[in-house]
């Protein structure tokens, strides 16, 4: 007699560590085309199997199939391509500018340009914005100058936060993007909460909120996905699987056994696993969902299924972690080459022209540079006011803080006079 | 004037400010239909409807970040934590966003949302409905944190919280929602119609947040108190036959130092009385500020009495709260210190 099975804890491990060969075979994926569009009314019984398949629409011989095609006419693909590959060469500039020191730290967003660019464009100007950390595409679409990102990231004289957030935490009232948070998944239920009064109020604008496949672990999560369901709120709440949270890949968020779209229907709420490396399949399920809410049929779940193909920040060395040769060897490509060319197979796009654009938009990154720098590098320059970080903790400074201010004045008025009787 | 208790007084606050700005709004747990386990909210949905009294899921969580995407979009959201002793999955919520959201985009956000929330014990409510948890709130920079003691500061209060921009933490000491409270359990109770601070205005008032009162004037020594304790130190107070000049906080954050140090400025003598544990509450903090300022004035050590540090126990509700006794033998030992 077979002995009697007996449970045995079971720890995630991820296809291959460094040295391993890659292994992408968990990594499921569907012809391109080859998912139907369902009506944006649809009961969430009848879209199960948009949850487990996967939402392509750029074949592979890079033309646009199937029902999802968006059929964006070519100067707007060749706007998205734009800004995809300027979130690209911002955040390399970034990347090198925090190796000489200039700023602190970065986080870069290769391999996902897609999911923030196609998006943002896809969404209303008046729909809200809540970003995770990796998501500064939907600035390039919205319009934010990089001079005012690069002074965020060099907290200096124009930095929008006063100095008071870590590199890449932008905020933009103006622009409808709410304020990035370090804690993750925060962002998730707020932007239910904006959605239930954006419905109170009765406007149909949309809310639209990320989060990394690694923090859905958090009970955020699961409040954002009661709450969206049970008011019905009109939100797109995304999903970004890009495999890896930091050195965990994404079987420790719960990735081993069902798609993260899946838990959408779970909720009541329909699920869609997108191709996040392919511009057309994420702006077509983005317009869907938009739709959907904004003509009162509720949230969406979408889960992006991409590759974090940089360091998780300029803090982190993936080499240790994953093999080095896992992005080219990801199943769906990268995100700018495919919509590259998709557009030149359209007769709209030419390695010439393409070159020409990543020459403008490098010449562009440098001047902005530039131009941020005169208002103060980490090292040079002039600094923040100190007195700043007594400011905005409330609407009117409590009487305390006005005593701890004039204490810190003090404190550097000696330092100051301390330094000149060096100099003597 | 009319009479109201606690919880009739903070109803007609919720009501007036629902009918006076169309931004306001009120969610809980309960809160909607039924009217609040405590009947707070009593009659509001019915009277402002569903879309602005929402009954919602039993996530904390879920109702302080909603709660802070809506006041984000315009609205004031007026959200009640059922128990304080619940509020814990709403803490990183409250601490890590609400508290910061104005200050990490330097005030380009903001979320004006008041966190109503019945705390403290003497209501058989053992250690899951009992907890005063103000002094973990006290040290957030970027919440208010205020706990009336009385109807006609509730109301008057709530009404300020709810028009303030910055968000507030209210704590409604529940053991005084029917009347004030000396910490006697085996007397009668007391109903707030028998008491001035019962007599409540029907309409639109406000008591300013962060300003304490002195609820009883004296000379011989000055007792700090808020929420129920203010009742229990005035009748230890009175056993003793000590002239206290006793000062309801009412605002636990941002802290009203000026009137504290007048006060023990002119008595001398100080006891810090509040119902939440000991070690860490909020007396250390009070303890430490009126020291700074007033040592030279201070004829003895500044006293503190609170609840044990223990979790609140059911079957020994009576044993832990710092009742009669422990305030007065505090007095007692102050007056006769040095």
């Amino acid at each position: 007699m077979a002995p009697r099975p007996r449970s045995r804890l079971h720890v995630p491990h991820p296809p291959a560590r460094p040295g391993d060969p890659v292994d992408f075979s968990y990594v499921r994926t569907s012809p391109a085309g080859e998912m139907p569009r369902p009506e944006v009314a649809a009961p969430v019984a009848t879209l199960a199997p948009l949850a487990n398949e996967l939402v392509r629409v750029l074949g592979d011989d890079h033309r646009a199939v199937g029902a999802w095609d968006p059929h964006l006419e070519p100067d707007v693909l060749q706007v998205g391509l734009r800004h995809m590959l300027l979130t690209r060469l911002f955040d390399e500039r970034m990347q090198r500018t925090q190796r000489q020191g200039k700023i602190s730290f970065y986080m870069r967003s290769l391999g996902e340009e897609a999911v923030s660019v196609a998006q943002a464009m896809a969404l209303r100007p008046g729909d809200m914005l809540f970003p995770s950390y990796r998501n500064q595409g939907i600035y390039m679409v919205r319009g934010r100058p990089l001079v005012d990102l690069m002074c965020q990231l060099l907290s200096n004289t124009r930095d929008m936060c006063k100095g008071r957030q870590l590199p890449v935490m932008y905020h933009w009232k103006d622009g409808n993007i709410f304020s990035i948070s370090g804690n993750l998944a925060t962002q998730f239920p707020q932007a239910v909460g904006w959605a239930m009064a954006a419905a109170i109020k009765g406007q149909d604008d949309v809310a639209c909120a990320w989060i990394g496949e690694g923090s859905s672990a958090e009970g955020d999560f699961h409040s954002a996905m009661i709450f969206a369901e049970v008011y019905n709120a009109p939100v797109i709440l995304n999903v970004v699987n890009n495999q890896w949270a930091i050195s965990t890949f994404q079987g420790f968020a719960g990735g081993e056994q069902a798609t993260f779209a899946a838990r959408g229907p779970g909720y009541g709420i329909p699920g869609i696993r997108v191709d996040g490396n392919d511009f057309l399949a994420v702006y077509a399920v983005t317009q869907w969902a938009a739709e959907r809410a904004r003509t009162g049929s509720g949230p969406t779940l979408i889960e992006h299924v991409t590759y974090r193909a940089a360091a998780h920040s300029t803090s982190d060395d993936p080499s240790r972690y994953r093999p080095k040769d896992e992005y080219e060897r990801w199943p769906l490509g990268d995100p700018v080459e495919r919509l590259k060319s998709h557009l030149v197979a359209l007769g709209e796009w030419s390695e010439e022209r393409h070159a020409a654009l990543a020459k403008e938009l490098e010449e562009h990154v440098t001047k902005s540079w530039k131009e941020a720098t005169k208002f103060g590098t980490l090292t040079e320059g002039p600094k923040l006011d100190p007195d700043l970080m007594f400011e905005d903790v409330y609407k009117e400074m409590p009487p305390h803080l006005e005593k701890q201010r004039a204490q810190l004045r003090a404190e550097l008025a000696a330092a100051a006079a301390e330094r000149g009787a060096e100099r003597g | 004037m009319p009479k109201m208790n606690m919880i009739q007084a903070l109803n007609s606050a919720m009501d007036i400010m629902l009918g006076r700005d169309p931004s306001v709004v009120v969610m809980g747990e309960d809160v909607g239909y039924f009217g609040g386990v405590f009947r707070t909210t009593d009659g509001l949905q019915r009277k402002y409807g569903e879309q602005r009294v929402l009954d919602t899921p039993i996530s904390e969580q879920g109702i302080v970040a909603a709660a802070i995407g809506m006041g984000v979009n315009g609205l004031r959201p007026v959200a009640e934590i059922q128990f304080a002793d619940y509020i814990y999955p709403g803490y990183d919520q409250i601490v890590s966003e609400l508290a910061r959201i104005r200050y990490r985009s330097a005030s380009e956000f903001h979320a004006p949302v008041t966190i109503r929330t019945p705390c403290g014990g003497g209501i058989r409510g053992g250690q899951t409905h009992s907890q005063s948890p103000e002094a973990i709130f006290a040290h957030v920079s970027g919440v208010k944190t205020v706990m009336p003691s009385n109807p006609y500061d509730a109301k008057g209060m709530l009404i300020a919280a709810i028009e303030d921009d910055d968000p507030v933490i209210f704590f409604e000491p529940k053991r005084v929602y029917n009347g004030p409270f000396d910490g006697n359990p085996d007397q009668p109770a007391v109903p707030w119609s028998a008491h001035p601070k019962g007599e409540v205005p029907e309409g639109y008032y406000t008591v300013p947040l962060g300003k304490a009162e002195i609820v009883r004037p004296g000379s011989a020594c000055t007792i700090v108190a808020y929420g129920t304790m203010v009742y229990v130190a005035e009748a230890a107070a009175r056993a003793q036959g000590v002239d206290a000049e006793i000062v309801d906080l009412r605002t636990i954050a941002p802290l009203d130092v000026d009137t504290l140090f007048t006060s023990v400025k002119k008595t001398g003598r100080c006891l810090i009385v509040h119902e939440a544990t000991r070690f860490g509450g909020f007396g250390g903090e009070l303890s430490a500020t009126i020291q700074e300022e007033c040592f030279w004035n201070l004829e003895a050590p500044i006293a503190r009495v609170a609840g044990w540090d223990t979790p609140y126990p059911h079957a020994f509700e009576w044993e832990y709260f710092p009742g009669q006794r422990r305030v007065g033998a505090a007095l007692k030992a102050l007056m006769e210190a040095a």
